[in-house]
């Protein structure tokens, strides 16, 4: 496929390979991601990935869900995530805001590129936060040409979800591990 | 064809909303207010109209809208049409909706801040529609703070449908032509393209046209098992020197989730109305599309019986 021509999104057909690590404590953020998986998509695509980040160096510990799930209409990936306290009471949108890293997350938040909806969750039919998915393959094709070596040998849809996960996870503080990307 | 689209545009639903008895804080209590609900339209936008009706009744607090059908919450960003025709398969005249303005269920239903909440919802599904037809938003990001506020309008004017049409067509999001080999855009059983009926250099191949039936059965195979030996083994469409026109866009709402194994499709509801299967798609796409560029398809299903094992 033609890097040039690519229009940023991913189409199902394209086979999807999660690659898992379970990393240990770095910057007392902890990812568990699912363990080698290859999921393909289908016509009735969805990819949920669950991870949970744990911060644990507040008084007032905020649990957030991350699910990952297919937008068929806008073909990629979108960030669905909640946030609560250990005693369940769910967190409103402005202490999220607190919460989150406040240098690249407000860049992110400000950009025109990524700004957080409240939505009910396709399947589990609650509100959950949305990262809007309408600029997601303008900046994953903008992220795809800037690599020389890329735009000749062609993108890997395995590098997709990572390098999507990379941009969209720092809006909730969420660092991906450079081992992660080394893999083969 | 404006006659068709107009009638529907102005369709309405009757509604006779009952205050909750938890917050009727006098006796009597208020009667229910009766209230002509316009099909496109949604329910927050009628809080100004109802409130008065119940305001000397109602606990103090703040205000906090939201609507329910026999105990269900019902989500305020599906056109009232849609809600009404999807969860009354018996039409219910007057509609009998309870309101409450206190207990936001903050658990199962997004926040709702009255106008506003709704106008960008219908924004954001506008933008979903561009964005499967064109591949991108720009039509719609691009809109003039004033192209908006009127498109706006015309909505939730009871169906100011010239004004509507003004402001849409610059958004370059087209009709859709007949279809006469059954192009379906296979990597998402939600969209469509078609060939657009502006062409007229005898792209019209022969064979049967793309009915709405077939829309149905592409989007629910499960509940069609017997495959048909017609129009729907026809290839895709390869031809460089077709005009890819937009692809309209269907949501369907389904109105049970049981296992296809004996379910059929009992009945089909659009705008109220159960066309002919027969009918064009084009023809339903056309005149039956709401003001957010989505075709709501309700269907309605027969669910096989239960055999219910006895005692031995």
């Amino acid at each position: 496929m033609d890097i040039l021509s690519w229009d940023g999104t991913l189409s199902s057909g394209g086979r999807i390979l999660i690659i898992g690590e379970h990393n240990s404590q770095e910057e007392h953020d902890e990812i568990s991601c699912p363990q080698k998986e290859e999921t393909s998509c289908s016509e009735k695509e969805e990819l949920i990935d669950i991870a949970t980040l744990v911060q644990s160096n507040c008084s007032k510990v905020p649990y957030y869900d991350l699910h990952i799930i297919y937008s068929a209409s806008y073909r990629v990936p979108v960030l669905f995530f909640r946030a609560y306290y250990s005693d369940g009471e769910p967190l409103g949108f402005n202490a999220i805001e607190k919460d989150l890293p406040a240098h690249s997350a407000k860049a992110l938040l400000d950009s025109k590129w990524t700004f957080i909806t409240q939505e009910e969750h396709p399947y589990l039919n609650r509100p959950w936060f949305k990262l809007h998915p309408c600029g997601t393959s303008e900046w994953m094709k903008l992220l795809f040409h800037v690599d020389v070596s890329v735009a000749k040998n062609g993108v890997t849809i395995e590098l997709y979800l990572l390098s999507w996960l990379s941009v969209v996870g720092q809006v909730v503080g969420l660092r991906i591990p450079l081992e992660m990307l080394n893999q083969p | 064809m404006m006659e068709a689209r107009k009638y529907v545009w102005e369709g309405a639903i009757p509604l006779q909303i009952h205050l909750h008895e938890s917050e009727v804080t006098t006796l009597p209590p208020p009667l229910p207010a009766l209230i002509l609900a316009p099909r496109i339209g949604y329910l927050p936008l009628l809080v100004p109209h109802i409130k008065p009706h119940f305001s000397s009744t109602l606990p103090p607090g703040i205000d906090t809208v939201w609507f329910d059908y026999k105990g269900l919450p019902l989500k305020w960003y599906i056109p009232t049409g849609i809600l009404f025709d999807l969860l009354c398969a018996e039409p219910e005249r007057p509609w009998n909706l309870t309101v409450h303005f206190r207990g936001y269920p903050g658990n199962i239903l997004i926040p709702c801040e009255g106008e506003d909440s709704v106008k960008w919802s219908f924004i954001n599904s506008l933008k979903e529609a561009a964005y499967i037809i064109n591949g991108n938003c720009k039509s719609v990001m691009n809109m003039s703070q004033p192209d908006q506020v009127e498109l706006w309008r015309s909505v939730i004017n009871a169906g100011n449908l010239e004004a509507y049409i003004r402001v849409s067509s610059k958004l370059k999001l087209g009709t859709v032509g007949d279809e006469y080999a059954a192009d379906l855009y296979s990597s998402s059983l939600n969209s469509r393209q078609s060939i657009g009926d502006t062409d007229s250099t005898g792209q019209v191949k022969t064979g049967k046209c793309f009915t709405l039936l077939d829309a149905v059965k592409s989007l629910l195979p499960e509940y069609f098992p017997y495959k048909s030996l017609n129009n729907e083994e026809s290839s895709r469409e390869e031809d460089k020197d077709e005009e890819k026109v937009p692809s309209e866009n269907l949501s369907e709402h389904v109105e049970s989730c049981y296992s296809s194994d004996d379910a059929e499709v009992k009945l089909v509801r659009i705008q109220g109305i159960e066309p002919k299967l027969e009918i064009p798609f084009s023809w339903v796409v056309n005149n039956l599309v709401n003001p957010e560029h989505f075709l709501h398809l309700c269907v309605c299903l027969k669910l096989p019986q239960v055999k219910i094992p006895s005692d031995t």
